[in-house]
């Protein structure tokens, strides 16, 4: 995993320590402390895991331990544009998996990260709701219905600003 | 006491409740295999996350088969521990994690020491169904100046976990990733040289596998013995001679430090010294050091630093400069023994020889992996030669006498060369918890109050207990000591005289459990803490046989201040024997 050097600035530093004091700095509360630190920063670089153990009091190779047991907290920042594809039931029997090929052949990425760029960020989620409109794609809040794999690039396309 | 009644493989047994299973069947002599588990009963240390399945037991009633090394034992309970279910049960679990083990124990580090090895003979394991198909690991190598990870090695049974969290406190290893991907590791899966590892090796001391093992040294050696060019001065630890005895064979406690000399000799070292010599050093600075705090203290000089912390154990150094690094003007800047003895050698014994510092070669042989990153450091090089060259462990000095044809056990006793192999009871007494401060104290009474001491064991300094503490009467003036082994149980003691709960005028503090007779160079005890215990008398037995037994009494000690170094204390002895102690971590800043 990589060692991504954010350089925190006071005001991060201070925004996690309110994080933690908001539950007393309580070791047992350490993954709802990284559940809302991941809300804050959009991921959990390393140094906010060394800011998060610090003031909890534990050890940073412990938070790290947590961070890569749950599949929901993340170390790679999303991109400015995720998108996420819905591998549902219904999505997946209506090609979801080959709409999520597509868009990792044409970002060079994989699920779970970010294009070089920064621009984009891959994810699969479970059912949006939305299955008459199987397969499902959004990007950041924007739901697309009914994907097919040759749509994927006229997608790409509208976000490359 | 509550006791429950249980039937073991159709034998009855009332056992106190709240024992577990394995512990039932093993007050009858019922010996249940175990791999992830370990008890070091008298550490109060025990491992049991019911990991490995292989101490599985079945129990009456119950669906499934109970993990006997954490099942409670119950009224009525009627316990199998050899059924066809339980066997078979057993061989698969040994198997799978077989199945991705490397296959490479010829030239394992930990060949014949290892569990797993020794748990495949016992079960007759001939074959591996499925291994074809087996994925296997491929996790890099973490070489550090002390100790290598292999994790490929790793059947995640998370002893070195709960040593490096629970016991130590140190918190450089845990449990990352998950699936088939998990392994332990430092955070953000760093080499252990970024992390807060104090090398104290209590992993490597506990590891089943050859996940966790020392960097080996003994190469090095054997290249510098065999230039014509160098002369080579071995050092050996006190904790080495009550250990090394079971690398062959013999009873745990068994003094070998006759045959260890003769042993070092032949094996072609040029001169045969003892880190004792350099330990009745460190207490003719250290307890100097304390003498002078302590009477600026009792003066009312407001900027003297009390307690006073020993500074001999590498890996307590390491703790606190991470830690404690707002207390780094705490400890005595006295260097330990192993640096002691390399200083001295590359500078007195040097000019007596007429040789150069460069020609001459200092190894150590230490209880300790701790020491091997010690004599690294660059504080204890001079033009980038260090003072001590190369720093092998006690199994590490076991493999060379095996490796030189030597038969261990039949040699005859010889001794150690002069004059750096003099020494007295009070540097025998280092290597358990509780000596330094001993030793310090037969010194430091003598000197301050310029009386003979009325007697010269101090019992109240001895003993197991994770923090002891004792007033010792200094003719009136009582000197409080805190003594605490296990850097866990330096912790607690370390924040409470930092919390301002306790006080004390010097405290004694050892990385690992039992002090240096527990190091993580020692011959594995696999578990056995009765091991720990033998050598910690073997200790006192070798000091209470030696005629001197103070520090200041060693005539070499007083012939080297008088040659050289002056008195304790002096510029030249802070230049040579004093060091000072660097901030690690950035944690502060993060509160």
């Amino acid at each position: 995993m990589s060692h991504i050097k954010v350089g925190l600035k006071p005001e991060q530093i201070k925004a996690i320590q309110d994080i933690c004091k908001s539950f007393n700095n309580e070791p047992g509360e350490l993954i709802n402390v990284l559940h809302k630190t991941q809300g804050y920063f959009g991921y959990l670089p390393a140094e906010v895991q060394e800011v998060v153990a610090a003031n909890l009091n534990i050890s940073v190779a412990k938070v790290y331990g947590v961070v890569t047991f749950y599949s929901f907290f993340t170390m790679i920042p999303k991109g400015k544009y995720p998108i996420s594809i819905c591998t549902g039931t219904a999505c997946y029997v209506r090609g979801a998996e080959k709409v999520l090929d597509e868009f990792k052949r044409i970002l060079e990425i994989k699920v779970g990260e970010t294009s070089a760029d920064g621009k984009f960020s891959l994810s699969c989620l479970r059912c949006v709701g939305a299955c008459g409109l199987a397969p499902v794609v959004l990007v950041g809040e924007k739901v697309y219905g009914r994907v097919s794999p040759d749509g994927v690039k006229d997608i790409i396309k509208e976000y490359q600003d | 006491m509550e006791t429950v009644k249980l039937t073991i493989d159709n034998r009855e047994v009332e056992v106190p409740k709240g024992t577990t299973i394995y512990k039932a069947a093993k007050s009858l002599g019922i010996d249940i295999p175990v791999l992830c588990y370990m008890d070091l009963h008298d550490l109060k240390v025990e491992n049991k996350p019911a990991g490995c399945r292989i101490c599985v037991v079945e129990v009456e009633g119950r669906r499934n088969l109970a993990p006997s090394c954490s099942t409670d034992c119950m009224n009525g309970m009627v316990v199998k521990t050899h059924t066809t279910r339980v066997i078979n049960a057993r061989r698969t679990v040994m198997e799978l994690i077989l199945s991705d083990h490397p296959k490479d124990c010829l030239i394992c580090p930990k060949s014949g020491h290892c569990d797993l090895q020794d748990m495949a003979v016992r079960f007759g394991i001939r074959e591996i169904p499925g291994q074809e198909f087996a994925e296997m690991s491929t996790y890099k190598k973490d070489f550090s100046p002390s100790i290598i990870r292999d994790v490929d090695k790793c059947i995640m049974c998370r002893r070195c976990e709960t040593m490096c969290n629970d016991v130590q406190t140190v918190g450089a290893l845990s449990a990352v990733n998950r699936g088939f991907m998990s392994v332990v590791a430092p955070a953000f899966e760093q080499d252990l040289e970024k992390s807060p590892c104090t090398y104290c090796g209590q992993c490597v001391a506990v590891c089943p596998t050859g996940a966790l093992t020392e960097v080996d040294h003994t190469a090095k050696v054997i290249r510098a013995l065999s230039d014509p060019t160098k002369t080579v001065l071995v050092q050996t630890a006190p904790a080495v001679r009550v250990a090394l005895g079971e690398e062959f064979g013999m009873e745990p406690g068994t003094l070998v430090t006759g045959k260890m000399a003769a042993a070092l000799r032949q094996i072609g070292f040029d001169y045969v010294f003892d880190t004792d010599f350099a330990a009745d050093l460190t207490i003719m600075e250290e307890g100097t050091e304390l003498l002078d705090r302590l009477t600026r203290h009792l003066n009312g000089d407001k900027n003297v630093k009390l307690p006073i912390l020993t500074s001999c154990c590498p890996g307590w150094v390491n703790f606190f400069e991470n830690n404690y690094n707002d207390m780094l003007d705490v400890p005595s800047t006295a260097k330990s023994p192993q640096q002691m003895f390399g200083a001295i050698a590359k500078s007195y014994f040097a000019e007596k020889l007429g040789k150069k510092r460069e020609d001459l070669v200092v190894v150590s042989i230490m209880p300790c992996l701790a020491k091997k990153y010690e004599c690294q450091r660059d504080e204890f090089k001079h033009d980038n030669n260090p003072d001590v060259d190369y720093s092998i462990s006690t199994r590490e000095l076991a493999h060379m006498i095996k490796s030189f044809n030597l038969n261990f056990a039949e040699l005859h006793d010889e001794d150690f060369d002069r004059p750096l192999g003099e020494s007295t009871g009070a540097a025998v007494i280092f290597g358990a918890t509780g000596g330094v401060i001993e030793a310090a104290v037969r010194t430091a009474y003598e000197v301050q109050t310029g009386k003979p001491l009325p007697k010269i064991d101090f019992t109240e300094l001895r003993g197991m207990d994770g923090i002891r503490s004792a007033t010792i009467d200094f003719n009136g003036l009582p000197i409080s000591i805190g003594i605490a082994h296990g850097l866990g149980n330096a912790r607690k003691l370390l924040d409470d005289v930092r919390d301002g709960k306790v006080s004390y005028h010097a405290i004694e503090i050892m990385a690992c459990p039992g002090g240096c007779i527990g190091g993580g160079g020692q011959p594995l005890h696999h578990g056995d803490s009765s091991i720990i215990k033998a050598r910690m008398a073997a200790i006192y037995r070798e000091d209470a046989g030696k005629t001197i037994r103070k520090s200041h009494e060693n005539p070499y000690i007083k012939q080297l201040y008088e040659e050289f170094l002056g008195k304790p204390m002096s510029d030249k002895a802070h230049h040579l024997l004093h060091t000072h102690y660097f901030k690690k971590g950035n944690k502060d800043i993060y509160i």
